[in-house]
C-alpha cells in the first residue's frame, strides 16, 4: 500500500519544472499513441489533425469538448485537493453517484418549492452526500490509519451497489420501462445553458471551484498550513497544526466537489439519476488531477485537454474505423507517460538534468 | 608506499549555484593513506566539494584527480568504479528497508539476482569485524540518527572503498562510538589502505586523528598544512575570518521558578511496536535547563516526539505550566512551547518550501503575518524572513530559495532563527548543535542560555556531554527507556554518567 503511494505521488516542483514535466509527458504520450495507430494501419497525424478537428476546430466542437469537461473539473477537485496534503484519492466516482442520487431525491421531494430554492438545495444535497462519503476515508485515515487509496476505491463499489439497489427498486420509476431511473425532478429545479451556448452552467461553477480552491491555497494562512502538512507531516505536527482534522476537512471538500458534479449532471443534463451517471466521471478525473499535476487553475486546462480528447472519440471512429475505444488508450497512455516522468524526474534525474539546465531540487544521492 | 602521492588530487575547483559562489578555485591534496581534516564555517562549500568529487554536483571548473588520472566524475556509481565513496551529511538510505537490505542493495552489482542467504551471512562476517553493530533486520525508518549515521559508515565500509569522504559523520555519535570509529578508520589509514577526507566541525576529533587539515572560507582554501602547525585558536580564526568568536552568554544564578514541563509515567511505543519509554518522571522548572544524557536508541527520540507532538504516549500525562498539554497549535502558543529539533531538514522543514515560508511557520496564523485571519501577507512574510536572515546570519542567496539549497548548517539557522526568535518559555531540544561551525555552537549555546536566563524552562537532550555539561543545570541519564541516573551539573562526574550510559548501573544497584 505504502509502494502503491509512492508511485502515485507528485514531486513538488516549481511551475516552471512542473510545465516541463508535463510537457515531456505529453510529446512521449504522442510518441507512444502515434505508435500504436500506426500499427493498426493509420496515418498517425492524420489522427492528431482529426482529435484537433474534433475537440478545438470549430464553435460546435468546442462546445462538445467543454460540456465534457465540466464534470471532469470538479471530479479533478476530488483527487487534486486532498493530494495537497499528500493523500491519494481514487473513489470520486462513488461520490459523484451517491451526490447525483441525493440531489435527485432532493429534487424529486421539494417538488412545488421555488427555482431559487429547490435548485440550490438540490445542489447542497449532493455536495453534503459526497462529501460525507469521501469524508469517511478521512475519518478512516485519521483515527484508524486505513490508507485512503484502498478505503476510497472499494467505496466505489459499495457506492454503486447502493445506488443500483436505488435506482433499480425503492426509488425506481416505473413509468420509465426503458432503462432504472428515479423519477424525474422539478422540472423548475433544472439548470438551463449559458446564454447563447449549448452547455450549462456546471462548467462556471467548476471554473469558480478552481479559483477558489487555488486562491485559499496562495491567499489563507489555512492554505499555507495545508502546503505544510502535505510537505511533510512531521514538521506540521512539531508545529502542532491538527494534520489529523485537515485530512478529515479536505476529504469532505474534495468529496463535496465530486458530490456537487454528479448533482450537476442531474440538475442540468440528465434530469434524474440514472445509469447515466455512472460512466467513469470520476475515474477521468484522478488522470485529470494528475495532469494538472494537482494545481486547482490547471485543472480546468487539463480537464478541457481531456474533454477534447474524449469529444474526438465519435469522429476517430466514423473516419478511420478505428475502435471506440481509442479515446481511451489514449487516455490511458497519457495517465502512464505522466506517472513514469513524475518518477524519473526524481529518479533518474540525470537525465532530465541534462536536457533541462539549472536544476531546481538539490541534488541528492 | 610513497606517502605524498595523492589519492585525490583536486585542483581550481569552482562551482556556483546562481548568484551564490560555493567554490572558487579551490585546491585540495589527499595523500595516499592519510586522515585529512577538512574544516569551514557553515556555508563555506565543504559539501559541495565533495559532492563534486562524488559525482552529485558538476564543477564548473578544475579537474579533479584520483589515483593520479584526471577524472570525469558524472555520478556516485563512477566514483563508486573508482573507490570513493561518501557517507553524507543527509541520510542517504532508503527508509522503508532493513539495514540489510540498504547494504546489500548498495553494492552497484548489476547482477539480476540477490542471493540473499549468502549476502547475510558475508554481512554478519563483515559486521562481527566492525567496532559497533546494529540490528540488521531493523527497518531504516525505526534507527535514530545516530544509529543511523552508524549504518551510513558501515555501508562505505562494506563497499570496499579506499578513498572515503566523511560528511560531518559522528555530529550524533557518542565521544566513544566516534573515538572507536575513527580509531579503526586510523589503523587502515596507517596500513595505507584507505584514505580518508573528514569534513567535520569537531576540532577535537581534528586533533585527536588527523594529519593533515585544510580549511575552507567562502569556497577557496585560506590554510592548510599538518596538524600540529595549528592551535585550536588558528583553526577557529582561520575558519570566521575577520569577524571572530561571538562570546558565550554566562549562566545567570538563579532559583529555579514554576514548573514547566511536568511527565508523568510517560510510557511511549517504538515504531518496531516495543515499549522505548519506559515510565517516565521528570520536571523541568523555568529557568533551567536539563539535560538528557544516554546513548542513541534508549527511547530519547520517542520521549521528545511525544512533546513535539509527533507520537502519541501510551500511557502517562505531559502537563506544561500546570495544565494538560497535548501539543496543540493553541496550546503551543499559550505556553510558548518551541523546539530545536535534530535533522530540521526532515523534521522541522517543508524541504520544497521557500526560506521565508519555512521562516513563518510558527507565525503565519497570526498577526503581523495574517490580518483579519483570512490574509496571508507575502510580504510581512519576507521582510521578516530577511530581517531574521540578517539577524540569525543564515547565508543563502535570498529568501525565496527552496529551503533544501541551503548547506545543512543554515538549515539548522533557519529553525533556530524561527524557533528562538518568539517569546519562549519551553524549550525542548535535541542535539542542536549537531552540524554547526564552531561559531554558530557558541551562538546557539548563547541562545539557549539567554533563554534559560529569562526564565524559559529548556530540555535537552544531547548525545555530546561536553555540551551538556556546558550548558545544564541538571543532568538526567535515560537508558533503555528508563532515567536511570540524575546528578546535578555541577556535581556531576563524567565517569559515572559515562558508566549509566551504558547500563553500569545494574551492577552498582544490585
Ligand atoms: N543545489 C544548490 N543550489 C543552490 N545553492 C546551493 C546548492 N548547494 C549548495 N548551495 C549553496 O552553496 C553554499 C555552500 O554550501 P555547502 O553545502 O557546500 O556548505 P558546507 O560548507 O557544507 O556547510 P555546512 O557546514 O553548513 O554543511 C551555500 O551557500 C549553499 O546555500
Ligand atoms: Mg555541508
Amino acid at each position: 500500500m505504502r509502494a502503491a503511494s509512492a508511485v502515485l505521488r507528485i514531486v513538488p516542483l516549481s511551475v516552471g519544472g512542473g510545465l516541463f514535466v508535463t510537457t515531456v509527458a505529453l510529446s512521449l504520450s504522442a510518441l507512444i499513441f502515434g505508435a500504436f495507430v500506426a500499427s493498426l494501419g493509420v496515418d498517425p497525424f492524420g489522427v492528431f489533425a482529426t482529435i484537433y478537428k474534433a475537440a478545438f476546430g470549430s464553435w460546435f466542437s468546442w462546445q462538445n469538448t467543454l460540456s465534457r469537461a465540466a464534470p471532469l473539473i470538479l471530479a479533478a477537485l476530488c483527487v487534486a485537493l486532498p493530494a495537497r496534503l499528500g493523500l491519494v484519492i481514487i473513489g470520486g466516482e462513488g461520490a459523484i453517484l451517491l451526490g447525483g442520487l441525493a440531489a435527485a431525491v432532493a429534487g424529486i421531494h421539494l417538488a412545488g418549492l421555488p427555482a431559487i430554492v429547490g435548485t440550490p438545495a438540490l445542489l447542497v444535497a449532493g455536495a453534503t452526500v459526497g462529501g460525507l462519503w469521501i469524508g469517511f476515508c478521512g475519518v478512516m485515515r485519521s483515527y484508524r490509519g486505513v490508507n485512503e487509496t484502498i478505503s476510497s476505491l472499494l467505496l466505489v463499489y459499495l457506492a454503486v451497489t447502493i445506488f443500483d439497489h436505488l435506482v433499480d427498486g425503492p426509488l425506481r420509476d416505473l413509468s420509465n420501462v426503458n432503462f432504472p431511473s428515479t423519477h424525474p425532478i422539478d422540472e423548475n429545479f433544472k439548470i438551463g445553458n449559458i446564454p447563447g451556448a449549448d452547455m450549462h452552467w456546471g462548467l462556471v461553477v467548476g471554473c469558480l471551484a478552481c479559483l477558489a480552491a487555488a486562491l485559499y491555497m496562495r491567499v489563507t494562512p489555512q492554505g499555507f498550513a495545508m502546503r505544510i502538512a502535505g510537505g511533510n507531516p512531521r514538521a506540521a505536527l512539531a508545529l502542532g497544526l491538527p494534520v489529523g482534522r485537515m485530512v478529515i476537512v479536505v476529504c469532505l471538500v474534495g468529496g463535496a466537489a465530486a458530490g456537487l458534479a454528479g448533482a450537476l449532471e442531474v440538475a442540468a443534463v440528465q434530469g434524474r439519476a440514472s445509469g447515466a451517471l455512472h460512466v467513469g466521471y470520476g475515474f477521468m478525473g484522478i488522470l485529470v488531477a494528475f495532469l494538472a499535476r494537482h494545481n486547482p487553475l490547471a485543472v480546468i486546462a487539463a480537464a478541457i485537454l481531456t474533454g477534447g480528447i474524449a469529444a474526438s472519440s465519435g469522429l476517430l471512429q466514423r473516419v478511420y474505423d478505428l475502435p471506440d475505444a481509442t479515446a481511451i488508450v489514449l487516455q490511458g497512455i497519457v495517465f502512464l507517460s505522466i506517472l513514469t516522468c513524475e518518477t524519473l524526474y526524481g529518479r533518474a534525474g540525470a537525465l532530465f538534468r541534462w536536457m533541462m539546465p539549472g536544476p531546481t531540487s538539490r541534488e541528492r544521492a | 608506499m610513497g606517502r605524498d602521492e595523492a589519492a585525490l588530487q583536486v585542483s581550481a575547483l569552482s562551482k556556483r549555484f546562481g548568484d551564490v559562489v560555493a567554490l572558487k578555485d579551490a585546491d585540495l591534496h589527499l595523500a595516499t593513506g592519510s586522515f585529512h581534516a577538512l574544516l569551514g564555517e557553515n556555508g563555506a562549500g565543504k559539501s559541495t566539494l565533495a559532492r563534486c568529487v562524488i559525482g552529485l554536483v558538476q564543477p564548473d571548473a578544475g579537474r579533479i584527480e584520483i589515483d593520479a588520472r584526471e577524472r570525469r566524475i558524472g555520478s556516485p556509481k563512477e566514483a563508486h568504479d573508482w573507490g570513493v565513496g561518501m557517507v553524507h551529511q543527509h541520510f542517504s538510505l532508503v527508509p522503508n528497508m532493513t539495514v540489510a537490505e540498504n547494504l546489500v542493495t548498495s553494492k552497484f552489482t548489476g547482477s539480476w539476482i540477490i542471493d540473499w542467504r549468502r549476502e547475510v551471512r558475508d554481512l554478519d562476517d563483515f559486521c562481527s569485524r566492525m567496532p559497533f553493530t546494529v540490528d540488521l533486520s531493523a527497518p531504516v525508518s525505526s534507527l535514530a540518527a545516530g544509529e543511523k549515521q552508524k549504518v551510513e559508515i558501515l555501508k562505505q565500509l562494506f563497499l570496499g572503498h579506499h578513498i572515503l569522504i566523511l560528511d560531518e559523520p559522528t555530529s550524533v555519535l557518542t565521544l566513544e562510538e566516534a573515538d572507536e570509529l575513527f580509531g579503526m578508520l586510523r589503523q587502515r589509514t596507517q596500513r595505507g589502505e584507505l584514505s580518508v577526507l573528514l569534513i567535520t566541525h569537531k576540532l577535537r576529533e581534528v586533533f585527536k586523528f588527523a594529519e593533515v587539515v585544510s580549511v575552507l572560507r567562502r569556497g577557496q582554501v585560506v590554510a592548510r598544512g599538518s596538524v600540529q602547525e595549528f592551535t585550536s585558536d588558528d583553526l577557529a580564526h582561520h575558519m570566521v575570518g575577520e569577524s571572530g568568536l561571538p562570546t558565550v552568554v554566562a549562566r545567570e544564578n538563579k532559583t529555579a521558578g514554576r514548573t514547566g514541563i511536568q511527565v508523568r509515567d510517560l510510557v511511549v511505543r517504538s515504531d518496531k511496536g516495543i515499549d522505548a519509554v519506559k515510565g517516565a518522571d521528570l520536571t523541568v522548572r523555568s529557568g533551567e535547563i536539563v539535560g538528557v544524557a544516554g546513548v542513541s536508541g534508549n527511547g530519547q527520540r520517542e520521549l521528545l516526539e511525544v512533546l513535539a507532538g509527533q507520537r502519541q504516549a501510551t500511557t502517562g500525562s505531559v502537563e506544561v505550566h500546570g495544565a494538560r498539554y497535548h501539543a496543540t497549535r493553541h496550546e503551543m502558543l499559550e505556553h510558548g512551547v518551541f523546539f530545536l529539533p535534530e535533522e530540521p531538514l526532515r523534521t522541522a522543514s517543508v524541504a520544497s518550501m521557500t526560506l521565508a515560508e519555512n521562516l513563518a511557520f510558527r507565525g503565519f496564523d497570526q498577526p503581523p503575518l495574517c490580518r483579519r485571519r483570512w490574509v496571508l501577507s507575502r510580504d510581512r512574510m519576507k521582510s521578516r524572513a530577511r530581517d531574521l536572515v540578517a539577524r540569525y546570519r543564515i547565508k543563502a542567496a535570498n529568501v525565496d530559495v527552496p529551503i533544501e539549497q541551503l548547506s545543512g548548517g543554515n538549515v539548522q539557522r533557519t529553525v533556530l532563527a524561527r524557533e528562538l526568535s518568539a517569546g519562549v518559555q519551553v524549550l525542548v531540544a535535541s542535539n542542536p548543535c549537531f552540524g554547526l561551525d564552531v561559531g554558530a555552537v557558541a551562538e546557539i549555546h548563547s541562545q539557549i542560555m539567554a533563554a534559560r536566563n529569562r526564565g524559559a524552562a529548556v530540555l535537552m537532550v544531547s548525545e555530546d556531554l561536553d555540551e551538556l555539561m556546558a550548558l545544564s543545570d541538571r543532568i538526567i541519564v535515560m537508558f533503555e527507556g528508563r532515567f536511570v541516573h540524575e546528578v546535578a551539573a555541577a556535581d556531576a562526574d563524567l565517569q559515572v554518567i559515562g558508566r549509566h550510559m551504558t547500563g553500569g548501573h545494574h551492577a552498582t544497584t544490585s
